[in-house]
């Protein structure tokens, strides 16, 4: 009983031990005086990395998911005899939650995970503390553009997947079963509003923007240096942002429609 | 040195990529602004109640769209719920004599206001004031006079 106590006690000091590193690296890489020079060619490069090659699979899935919604939301309002409001169940659906949520869950098995290996063989094959024997600090090196570019790319990543989960919608919707064009569109504008909405879901992706390349970096920066630990880390790499992701969604849910 | 532009151009177009999906959402999906850059002018009318009426509600005459609500106020003397329309300006020929109503589109619809034309000569003009209108049709109050009616009759047949 009192040994159960005693390892339920070390999880919450190891838990709270990393909560603690974890936010160290962020505050020592986020918070420093920036290097315009060297800075911007990183962070172009990371935002190539993690924002651009996670195009194709951001707009492959954003279709996917939007004509799915467009077919079962048809078959579901048919039943009612308003497939007009079909416009407004994909565009509101997509833009308050599956846009942003959808976008950071595949942006943190797409860039996030590379994110994690990379830096944990960087300290695996001790690049890192080379770097830091040549006074050059990795934190600013390394870190620091990989979570700026992961901030700036997933808003943009969640706002072109919602555009195409829309059109992917349309083609489902209007061009094949055949729903009015101007009531798709119309019922649309008129009950999606654009500080509620459209603002609110991208206010989310920031959220999970900050979350996922956090956790993703971190576990890197932190993993056990051998393969077995970077398989590891990047592993949980994928499952904490995941997990993040899902919580912080409906946090953030609720205090939208609270209010807030 | 090549390797590098093409980088940046990629990104360059990435982020293109998400100010143009943003401004569809803005304008295509919200329609934060309505885009018939059409010139309009303005007309209100006085109703007893707008019900669930909304700003940017559609204004038809015949089933055709002819503009947009623009603006619901309450009038504080009268108590009239004051509806501005803007009216685009080629359909400048609705008489004064129009009447206006609060219909609602199919069961669960939107709602929006119907002008029915009148037979005056003179037209609305800008600033113009529809004077005949009829409030929205509310449910609930069609089902309670319903109910207050049938039990009045039961009530006089049974006497």
């Amino acid at each position: 009983m009192r040994k159960a106590i005693q390892n339920f006690g070390r999880i919450g000091v190891q838990f709270m031990e990393g909560f603690g590193r974890s936010g160290y690296v962020l505050f020592r890489s986020l918070f420093r005086k920036p290097d315009f020079k060297h800075g911007f060619t990183c962070l172009v490069e990371q935002i190539y990395n993690e924002g651009v090659l996670s195009l194709s699979i951001i707009v492959v899935s954003g279709l996917f998911i939007g004509m799915v919604l467009g077919l079962q939301g048809y078959n579901i309002l048919e039943k009612f005899g308003t497939t007009e409001a079909l416009g407004q169940l994909v565009a509101l659906s997509v833009v308050r939650e599956l846009g942003p949520v959808v976008a950071a869950l595949l942006f943190a098995g797409r860039a996030g995970s590379a994110l994690t290996a990379e830096i944990g063989l960087m300290k695996a094959t001790d690049q890192l503390s080379m770097m830091e024997m040549m006074a050059v600090d990795p934190l600013q090196r390394i870190i620091s553009p990989r979570l700026w570019a992961g901030f700036i790319s997933l808003p943009i990543l969640a706002t072109i997947f919602s555009a195409v989960a829309i059109y992917g919608g349309y083609l489902v919707g209007v061009k094949w079963l055949g729903v009015d064009a101007g009531a798709f569109w119309s019922g649309m504008q008129s009950n999606v509003s654009f500080r509620i909405d459209i603002l609110n879901g991208i206010i989310k992706s920031l959220f999970f923007g900050v979350a996922v390349t956090w956790v993703a970096v971190f576990q890197g920066y932190d993993c056990v240096p051998t393969a077995e630990g970077i398989s590891r880390a990047t592993t949980r790499s994928v499952v904490y942002a995941s997990l993040v992701i899902l919580g912080l969604d409906f946090i953030l849910t609720a205090m939208m429609l609270g209010g807030w | 040195m090549y390797k590098k532009h093409s980088l940046e151009f990629m990104v360059g177009l990435f982020m293109l990529a998400g100010v143009i999906a943003f401004i569809v959402l803005a304008l295509q999906v919200s329609g934060l602004t309505s885009y018939s850059s059409e010139p309009t002018y303005q007309i209100t009318a006085n109703f007893e109640n707008v019900g669930d009426l909304k700003e940017r509600a559609m204004v038809t005459v015949a089933g055709v769209n002819v503009g947009r609500v623009t603006d619901i106020t309450l009038n504080p003397t009268t108590f009239a719920a004051v509806v501005t329309m803007s009216i685009e300006n080629k359909y400048n020929n609705i008489p004064t004599d129009s009447t206006a109503n609060i219909y609602t589109a199919g069961l669960l619809g939107a709602n929006y206001i119907s002008i029915v034309p009148g037979f005056d000569s003179a037209v609305l003009k800008n600033g113009g004031v529809i004077e005949n209108t009829n409030q929205a049709m509310i449910l609930q109050d069609l089902i309670g006079k319903f109910m207050f009616n049938t039990n009045k009759t039961q009530s006089a047949t049974t006497k």
